[in-house]
């Protein structure tokens, strides 16, 4: 067994033979001709049938990998239409009185060189674009077909291969592509992406593996040939566990979240900004349960201005389509990198100077937060809520700043929406008074992560304390359940986006409690709604 | 002879397909447009020529537009670069 490590491109594990492929590249030979008006209207012809082939291609492409993806063929076609390329091939045409395959060539190796050299990890990548469209008017030229039909499924292996080929090859019969070169950023990376197939590239190929059995582990980036019998095992049993979890994603996706006795309960997702928005909506997410907002505080020298945080409530917003986006304000303490709030160092920063209380203390910053979520709420389904919250007297001062917030919008003449505001349950204070709280609120969160902590009085970061940890501990359980009984008699609705959310041991016991929502990390969510869908709620 | 310049802000700076649709926009107008960016200048109707400047986020480029349509053109590209890069 030969055990070769490149980099991966896309994750997944394949097993089976491999086809090495060979390029489809032309002989180019320099002919002499006599004629170059001749020669220059065959290359015209040429590069039109190109063309033509290209629009066709990005059809296909369109239908198989999507637009987004598709785009490069539309690319190429430009490139081939390039003034700059087309001069380049009549200059050498007419200069060294020789063929058009030849002149092509040229121009398609002299722009690629140009390409490579550049600093741009994206301009490099497009150094294969060149050679691709090059090969592709030559081809017509020599009235050449690409070869990319072969019957059985094989891992590909070859030193490179070109968008154009990538997106032909019949996705079923293809189980890996193998290459030597290529890039991350090269087309062919997206599209075998796109197409869900695991991919490796800076692999030292060898024509002799032709045939052989090997193993491509996308996710480690190996590639095994001649696998041994332990390691055939081993990644046999990997790629039956991703096969589950890919096919319990497409039996779940567009179900509903409810019971075996009918209790529906919502799913939503927590995220950190707008790059897991994509996440949330392949995962089939309701909404978002939490938005952590803290992504704009952190790693910065100064505050977020209100535009800022307003372009990104609003794209988030915007992205989800008209689901819920429950956005929770500034949830940092001394603990976390925000040098410039100046909160200095503390003994016990779990319990000190954080989240609403800065907020409380230093208004300016939550105004600043409000007017953004506020008016970005004009724009999309946006929810706000408050985090570690312990008294009436907190609400009630977030009540009158939330007030004149809204009267200043309104001041300057901007639309929002009067949105749900709700709390965030974690601290044992909060559960207790729960029943005040309700009244005075829209809905519950309930932060299982902090309310465990502070309720066994345990550290999560402590490795010692991990055999006295119990996350299912009565006392957790109990909480939550006052908390949702509160919830309901004032008419709220309660939900938790803590981690005891997605641990499906406790599905059942939440469904029994009514549970009104879970938002869980957008992976979690095809699990959990499994769970549910095999729960009883009603004992 | 107009001109505007303008500070790439796209992730991926001026790649193949802005470029392209650039370019396209670039042929319906009349007047001479031209791209310089790092000391170089290209004619903005060349997809190549503009790629081969490898302006990237953060990168400022100027346009400059001379002939009849000038000042449309000005308008149109300045939109364009807006809504694109």
């Amino acid at each position: 067994m030969e055990t070769i490590q490149g980099k991966s491109i896309f994750k997944g594990v394949a097993i089976g033979p491999v086809l090495f492929y060979g390029s489809n590249d032309v002989e180019i030979t320099r002919e002499p001709i006599t004629d170059a008006a001749a020669e220059i209207a065959r290359y015209d012809e040429a590069k039109t049938k190109a063309i033509e082939q290209l629009e066709a291609l990005h059809e296909e492409a369109i239908a198989k990998v999507g637009e987004d993806n598709a785009a490069i063929f539309e690319v190429h076609a430009m490139l081939l239409d390039d003034e700059d390329f087309t001069d380049s091939v009549y200059e050498i045409i007419e200069s060294e009185m020789v063929n058009a395959e030849y002149a092509a060539a040229q121009t398609g190796e002299n722009f690629a060189k140009m390409f490579a050299e550049m600093e741009d990890d994206y301009f490099r990548a497009r150094s294969a674009d060149m050679k691709d469209i090059s090969d592709r008017v030559i081809r017509v030229l020599s009235g050449r077909t690409e070869k990319t039909s072969f019957d059985t499924p094989a891992i590909i292996v070859a030193e490179e291969l070109m968008p154009s080929e990538t997106v032909q090859l019949d996705k079923d019969k293809v189980l890996a592509f193998v290459t030597r070169l290529g890039s991350s950023n090269s087309h062919t990376a997206i599209l075998a992406r796109t197409m869900n197939i695991p991919a490796l590239i800076g692999i030292d190929i060898d024509p002799s593996w032709d045939g052989k059995t090997a193993i491509v582990d996308g996710e480690n980036g190996l590639f095994y040939l001649d696998p041994d019998a332990e390691t055939l095992e081993r990644l046999t049993a990997r790629r039956e566990q991703i096969l589950e979890e890919r096919r319990l994603l497409q039996e779940l996706k567009g179900k509903e979240n409810v019971s075996v006795d009918g209790k529906k309960i919502q799913l939503y997702a927590n995220i950190g900004g707008l790059a897991d928005v994509g996440a949330v909506l392949a995962n089939d997410g309701g909404g978002v349960g939490l938005f952590r907002s803290e992504f704009l505080y952190i790693g910065r020298e100064s505050l977020p201005t209100e535009e800022e945080q307003f372009q990104a409530y609003k794209e988030v917003a915007e992205a989800l389509e008209g689901r819920k986006v429950i956005i929770r304000t500034l949830d940092i303490g001394a603990d976390k990198q925000a040098d410039y709030l100046n909160l200095g160092h503390e003994d016990n920063p779990a319990l000190g100077y954080r989240a609403i209380r800065i907020c409380l203390a230093q208004p300016e910053i939550f105004k600043t937060q409000l007017r953004a979520i506020f008016r970005a709420s004009a724009f999309g389904n946006v929810a706000v809520m408050y985090p570690m919250i312990t008294s009436l007297s907190e609400l009630h001062q977030i009540k009158e700043i939330v007030k004149e917030v809204k009267a200043g919008l309104r001041a300057d003449g901007y639309e929002f929406k009067d949105i749900e505001e709700g709390i965030m349950i974690e601290t044992p204070a909060s559960v207790i008074i729960s029943d005040l709280l309700a009244k005075e609120v829209d809905f519950f969160s309930i932060g299982t992560n902090d309310l465990t902590q502070y309720t066994l009085a345990m550290d999560r970061q402590n490795d010692k304390l991990e055999i006295f940890y119990d996350p299912h501990h009565e006392a957790i359980l109990r909480m939550i359940e006052t908390t949702v009984k509160n919830g309901h008699a004032a008419g709220i609705w309660v939900g938790i986006c803590g981690e005891l959310g997605a641990d499906t041991e406790l599905t059942e016991r939440f469904l029994q409690m009514g549970v009104d929502e879970l938002s869980v990390s957008p992976a979690l969510i095809l699990p959990v709604r499994n769970a549910v869908r095999n729960s009883k709620a009603f004992v | 002879m107009k001109s505007f310049k303008y500070v790439i802000t796209d992730n991926e700076g001026i790649h193949a397909r802005p470029a392209g649709l650039l370019v396209k926009l670039v042929k319906t107008f009349s007047s001479e447009i031209n791209l310089t960016s790092g000391g170089k200048t290209v004619k903005a109707s060349k997809t190549l020529g503009i790629m081969s400047l490898g302006a990237k986020k953060g990168t400022e480029v100027e346009f400059t537009f001379e002939g009849e349509d000038e000042e449309a053109a000005c308008e149109a590209i300045s939109k364009f670069m807006q809504e694109n890069l």
